[in-house]
């Protein structure tokens, strides 16, 4: 196991390093750091002197070197727009967006995994197809706009829930369901296909010939071959949401890390965009490791290759 | 597009709906609660360059001098008299008995302090524009100090009643922009009780505010949330959470105006300016380029019907504007050259310019796209085929300043500076965004931007004024204007400058 541990530390790393140059020079291609930090009501001399003030005027490997010197001694520096630690101001926002990400993940969980396996039980029935219009539907919906109908239903109309915010719990049932059902039919559908080719298989045909119960038979033999392959599916899709639930957090004003990262890259803000997508790019590592964990542990086929 | 439709589907859906519903306001708490659209970078008003930082400063700060929004009229707010005692040397006595909210007392050392802070360059404040004109101040005692300015620059008065506040001495020393950022002290009629940076403020009303024209706050409590998508913030006017929005999209505001007696829906002019900025000093690759031909710049301002713009798009009390300065602004004469819509006359001067058959033109735009579009049909409707690029605003500057823009559509908000200066000096001087290059120009701005006599300064601005308009090097277009929306409950006029004055919103 700790061959396996540190070659994929290794891998972590280099992903890093390369994300971060290409996110850095990425950046500076979009355009001019100094324009876009000295705002829309500045006057070009405004923009010279910020130049200057800041150093954008030197190479951009020397840039970069200095951040990434910077970076390595844990540094992430000041973000350009909040004038505050990119440190602290990330960690504030990060708390929403992993609620956010741990809510959507289970939610969608919850429905998917039980709805597939329903479906894949009865073929063709009632169940299956209930659960494939939702996952249709799940696909079709742009979320921005699920979102919205949400707030216009629970907000205003039945006054259930607050529109927008991040004070309470209930400020995240919406978001919650709206992340966790986007992520929702992709799950659905990979715990349906692998349960049908699972069911078929000559092995389960001899749990039930050696008289084991219906749910040992389902749960305990088909589901946990069924499920490896959705594991590395909901670990990406988790990635996915903690950094890709921009819109989510846009239409309910949560301002967390994903929508911080939209915003950063609009007012290329160097040192806060740096350190999000080291951060979330470090997130998949993570997610994916955890996966492979978890899938070896479920199939014990993997723990020797 | 699907996108925009699909969302005034569910806008349209949530009016439908939320008719059933009677939208409360928190009168009964004392709070107001406002929406942000944008997230505001740093309280500190010389560390932000944005609309809502201004709303927030002149909360929470107070400047030497005010400007009455409506009269014009300038008065003493921390300072009660300012005299110049020679061209460049503005000496002021200060109010006394003032506090900061930290119970600082607000004296000479203060005023000494925040400028000689503010006004060098390595400070890095963010609008240099705003203080790179003062050298020191000086105190001369307790209650009286002297501005000493760079160049001869009539201009001070307005800035000192505008962008420049006042801040603690000792305090900011202490903080500095990053600490003022998150608890800010100032003099204002209202403090800063709760910071969460660009999500959250709230302000609560100074009770020992100085007799100041700002007038007496009276709202007792003001909450801030930034909720970025305009459909969110009309939802949360309607479950009765929010009380005032602002900037909301004219097409909404006539829907909610069309609603009846639930909301109080008002229009106001802002001093944005829209403009085509065309290549007229031949900076950019473009060769032959056309627009350093006269009747080229004078087809562009006849193909556009600017009216059909501001009475179809931009509506409210946007108005068709013929100078590179918003109307209300000091020397911005409005007796200059006008070009009414005209295609055929158009057609015929690219004609005879040498362009029978037209030409083809990269076209850039930063925001608005929708007028940016209109625009571009007017001028490929005469023969100008336009290659439109919608760019990142801080790409399409970097584009700007290197001189590679042969036309684009841009904007301008002065600062909500009430002088000429603030636009046409920033734009006709020779600096990196200057796309004509006129010596004549630069050289009677000079006169007028260094002049303190008034009537001189009137004159020298009409003058380039008058010789733009004549070289058509701008085709001006028409000034913006924004929509505020507020709960029944609430009282306030908004006015012209897009700054939103809570000492002057109260309860119905």
């Amino acid at each position: 196991m700790l061959p396996f541990i540190l070659k994929r530390l290794g891998l972590a790393g280099l992903v890093a390093f390369t994300v971060s140059f290409i996110s850095f020079s990425l950046l500076f291609l979009s355009g001019d750091p100094a324009a876009a930090l000295a705002g829309e009501t500045a006057s070009g001399e405004d923009i010279e002197a910020i130049r200057r003030l800041y150093g954008f005027d030197r190479p951009m490997l020397v840039q970069y070197g200095e951040w990434l010197f910077q970076a390595l001694r844990g540094n992430f520096g000041e973000s350009y727009y909040f004038k505050l630690p990119v440190s602290s101001l990330i960690a504030d926002r990060l708390s929403v967006t992993m609620t956010l990400g741990v809510c959507g993940i289970t939610f969608a969980l919850l429905t998917a995994v039980p709805l597939g396996v329903a479906a894949a039980i009865r073929p063709n029935s009632i169940i299956d197809r209930v659960a494939l219009f939702l996952s249709v539907a799940g696909q079709a919906m742009p979320s921005f706009w699920f979102g919205l109908i949400l707030i216009v239903l629970f907000g205003i109309k039945l006054r259930w829930l607050p529109p927008s915010g991040a004070s309470t719990w209930q400020h995240f049932i919406m978001p919650t369901i709206v992340l966790g059902y986007y992520a929702m039919p992709a799950i659905m559908r990979l715990t349906r296909a692998g349960m049908l080719e699972v069911l078929n298989s000559d092995y389960i045909r001899t749990a039930r010939a050696k008289g084991a119960g219906e749910g040992r038979v389902l749960f305990k033999h088909a589901l946990r071959n069924a499920i490896i392959p959705v594991v590395s599916l909901a670990a990406v899709q988790m990635g996915f949401m903690l950094g890709g639930s921009i819109v989510v957090e846009s239409i309910f004003a949560l301002h967390g890390a994903g929508y911080l990262a939209w915003e950063s890259i609009a007012r290329n803000d160097l040192p806060t965009v740096q350190a999000l997508i080291l951060i979330f790019s470090m997130f998949y590592i993570i997610f994916t490791f955890l996966a492979d964990v978890l899938n070896a542990w479920l199939d014990p086929r993997m723990r020797s290759s | 597009m699907k996108a925009a439709y699909l969302k005034t589907t569910a806008l349209a859906l949530a009016m439908s709906v939320a008719t059933t519903g009677i939208a409360l306001a928190d009168k009964a708490n004392d709070t107001l609660r406002v929406a942000y659209t944008k997230e505001l970078e740093n309280v500190d008003s010389y560390f932000n360059s944005s609309r809502e930082g201004v709303v927030l400063q002149r909360a929470v700060w107070d400047g030497l001098i005010y400007r009455d929004p409506i009269t014009n009229e300038y008065k003493g707010n921390l300072a009660t008299s300012w005299e110049w005692i020679d061209d460049k040397t503005l000496e002021l006595k200060l109010r006394e008995g003032v506090t900061f909210h930290n119970g600082d007392a607000f004296d000479a050392d203060d005023v000494v302090a925040t400028v000689n802070f503010v006004a060098k360059e390595e400070s890095g404040v963010k609008t240099q524009r705003n203080v790179n004109w003062m050298e020191t101040a000086e105190k001369v005692d307790d209650y009286t100090v002297r501005i000493k300015t760079k160049e001869v620059f009539p201009a001070a008065i307005e800035f000192l009643s505008g962008p420049v506040s006042m801040y603690p001495a000792e305090y900011y020393a202490e903080v500095g922009p990053s600490g003022m950022g998150l608890k800010p002290v100032g003099t204002g009629p209202y403090k800063v009780v709760e910071v969460i940076p660009g999500q959250k403020f709230v302000l609560e009303k100074n009770e020992n505010y100085h007799d100041s024209p700002k007038g007496q706050p009276s709202i007792g409590k003001v909450e801030i949330r930034t909720i970025p998508d305009v459909n969110t913030q009309i939802a949360e006017l309607f479950s009765g959470s929010l009380d005032l929005i602002w900037q909301v999209p004219a097409d909404q505001a006539e829907k909610l105006a069309a609603m009846g007696d639930q909301f109080v829906v008002t229009n106001e002019s802002t001093m944005r300016v829209g403009y085509l900025s065309m290549d007229a000093a031949g900076r950019s690759s473009m060769d032959p380029n056309p627009f350093q031909d006269i009747k080229v710049r004078q087809a562009v301002n006849y193909a556009i019907d600017r009216n059909a713009l501001v009475d179809n798009l931009l509506k409210g009390k946007s108005k068709v504007v013929w100078t590179p300065c918003f109307p209300s602004q000091f020397g911005c004469d409005q007796n200059v050259t006008e070009y009414p819509y005209d295609p055929a006359k158009a057609k015929e001067l690219l004609a005879e310019a040498g362009y029978p058959d037209g030409f083809e033109t990269e076209f850039y735009a930063y925001r608005d796209r929708d007028y940016a579009e209109a625009i571009s049909s007017y001028l490929n409707a005469v023969g100008i085929k336009t290659d439109f690029k919608m760019l990142q605003y801080s790409a399409l500057r970097e584009l700007n300043m290197k001189g590679e823009v042969p036309l684009s559509f841009q904007t301008w908000g002065s600062y909500s500076i009430n002088d000429a200066s603030a636009m046409v000096s920033q734009f006709f001087k020779h600096g990196s965004l200057d796309t004509t290059r006129d010596d004549q120009v630069l050289e009677w701005l000079d006169v007028a931007d260094q002049s303190n006599d008034p009537a001189k300064r009137i004159e020298y601005y009409s003058k380039a004024l008058t010789r733009i308009a004549d070289e058509a090097y701008w085709a001006p277009m028409f000034s913006y204007n924004t929509n505020y929306v507020m709960n029944t409950d609430v009282e306030y006029t908004p006015t012209a400058d897009e700054v939103l004055r809570f000492t002057t919103m109260s309860w119905k």
